[in-house]
């Protein structure tokens, strides 16, 4: 059975179909691609997937279990992580409390915990913190750690980004235009610590992309969408040679 | 100590009780709360009813007072957490009128606009005192927490904290109760030092004063809650013999400080042994301590 199985998705905002009878399976481990135009309805695919909007039709399974329309926080919690194309973090945090905030699930001690400390609130807030120095040193950021994350350059925000994303442990990554304004070279590192982390975390990853050559090398299977519909799906060779994608996607080129 | 300054310093933890609230909703979880006096009303009232009509003993009618204060919250909070920032501040502020007008109708039960005299005056200062530093406590204690973290998380990006996993109503209620039991308190505590409630006390003039507190310390900073509740509460008394212009003053103090330093006076630093070491050490250099 596929992890995620998205079938018919549908979404309507007033009289534009956003997203039309958009279905898809993800298998576990796989790292896939969306690529498609600007407004194909890369990102709302996202938003529906983790429950910011609901969608007009159609159902999306998450481990043989339906989530669709479930709210955010609980698609999270079931394990579906993301990143942002216009990066949010929180800002007035420090690198180490993005990552940290990230990992609370793994720690429990309650809300009159939180008020009065108990001993198991003391191990379990030194659990978080050894879990995510752990993590930072493994993205490369420990010696940032300190530094409030608004101050980051630009290319280290989308790495913690995605750090804060990791630090849910979770099965499945949403990546959402992660090379979204970078240059080739900050690209190239991207895609490296992309591959690096799928393998390292087994996950499953699914990145939305504007570029096609920044996917081409990466993902092994890619499915192209435009006006919210699937146009072609394939092994990034298929695709690259599928007219209809040439067309749609690249434009007529004569 | 004579009299006089025992009651300042009862009216300075009076007010830091509900501005600690206020601190943990308005600037901790970004939840604009401009009708804090409603709860303050909600706890007098309830207390006083119970130790005036019905001879109830001062501390349980206190603490009944805390509890319909967070049932209140939960009534309000229900419908009005899930909207948008602006207009929950507003509903906030819609909601004090409404229990200051309930108030004023209800004759029977709170006496009207003339409202109720004659109560027990059983607020003493080790009272007051003892309830701000367990609250300072517990308070310090949850934005320190996970729990305090995930607030922080709601009011930078709330999207982004859905997106981790952060629950972002329940924690809105949460913060919401806990403000509610914390004004309920002040103004049960209010209502038994007075002597004397009646609804004017507990008008917007009142909500406003007491954002104002939360704003002026800093908003992220505890520290600067309980600074501005100790200026804020004894200026204007100090500034008694000035008469008139006390208020004119105080106004003055607030603008000029939100002109200079608009994130508040402590902005988002901390008293902490560490925090004061780091000042130490870079003394001399940077006068902005962040």
């Amino acid at each position: 059975m596929a992890l995620l199985n998205i079938e018919d998705l549908t979404k309507d905002f007033g009289g534009v179909r956003a997203v039309d009878h958009f279905s898809q399976e993800l298998e576990k481990g796989g790292l896939y691609a969306i690529i498609g135009p600007n407004g194909a309805g890369k990102t709302t695919i996202f938003n529906l997937i983790t429950g910011i909007y609901k969608p007009s039709e159609g159902r999306i399974y998450f481990e043989d279990e339906e989530i669709t329309g479930r709210p955010t926080h609980e698609i999270a919690q079931k394990g579906i992580a993301r990143t942002f194309q216009n990066i949010r973090l929180f800002s007035d945090f420090s690198v180490r409390d993005n990552v940290r905030t990230a990992c609370s699930r793994y720690a429990s001690y309650s809300i009159l915990e939180g008020l009065i400390p108990t001993p198991r609130r003391a191990r379990e807030e030194k659990e978080l913190a050894d879990r995510s120095s752990r993590l930072l040193e493994l993205v490369g950021l420990s010696n940032r750690a300190d530094e409030l994350s608004k101050n980051l350059p630009y290319g280290h925000q989308r790495r913690l980004e995605i750090a804060r994303a990791l630090a849910q442990e979770p099965v499945l990554l949403l990546l959402d235009e992660p090379a979204a304004g970078m240059n080739p070279d900050e690209t190239v590192d991207l895609m490296e610590f992309i591959e690096e982390i799928h393998e390292t975390f087994d996950l499953t990853i699914l990145l939305i992309e504007h570029h096609m050559e920044v996917v081409m090398g990466l993902a092994d299977d890619i499915v192209v969408i435009d006006f919210g519909r699937t146009i072609a799906q394939g092994t990034p060779e298929e695709v690259q040679s599928n007219p209809t994608v040439i067309e749609a996607y690249l434009g007529e080129e004569d | 100590m004579s009299q006089y300054y025992v009651g300042i310093l009862i009216l300075i933890c009076i007010n830091l009780l509900a501005v600690l609230g206020l601190s943990l909703m308005t600037g901790f979880t970004g939840l604009f709360n401009f009708g804090q006096a409603g709860f303050l009303a909600v706890g007098a009232y309830t207390a006083t009813i119970l130790t005036t009509h019905y001879a109830i003993p001062f501390l349980p009618a206190l603490a009944a007072g805390m509890a319909v204060s967070v049932l209140t919250s939960f009534i309000i909070g229900y419908p009005t957490l899930r909207l948008k920032g602006d207009y929950f501040a507003i509903a906030t502020l819609g909601f004090a009128e409404v229990v200051r007008l309930l108030v004023e109708n209800l004759e029977k039960l709170t006496g009207g606009s003339r409202g109720i005299p004659r109560i027990p005056t059983n607020t003493s200062l080790p009272l007051a005192l003892g309830a701000s530093i367990i609250a300072l406590w517990l308070v310090a204690n949850y934005v320190s927490s996970r729990h305090g973290r995930n607030c922080v998380a709601v009011r930078e990006d709330e999207l982004a904290a859905e997106s981790i996993g952060v629950d972002s109503f329940r924690y809105k209620q949460v913060v919401f109760a806990i403000n509610a039991a914390l004004g309920g308190l002040s103004g049960g505590l209010l209502a038994h030092y007075v002597g004397f409630i009646q609804p004017s006390m507990f008008s917007t003039i009142k909500s406003t004063e007491l954002i104002v507190m939360v704003i002026f310390g800093g908003m992220h900073s505890l520290t600067g809650a309980v600074f501005s509740a100790i200026v804020l509460t004894s200026l204007p008394e100090l500034l008694r013999t000035a008469q008139a212009w006390r208020l004119v003053a105080y106004g003055a103090l607030v603008v000029l400080i939100m002109v200079a330093r608009p994130e508040g006076l402590m902005g988002s630093w901390e008293l902490t042994p560490a925090n004061i070491k780091a000042l130490f050490k870079k003394s001399g250099s940077a006068e902005e301590g962040e």
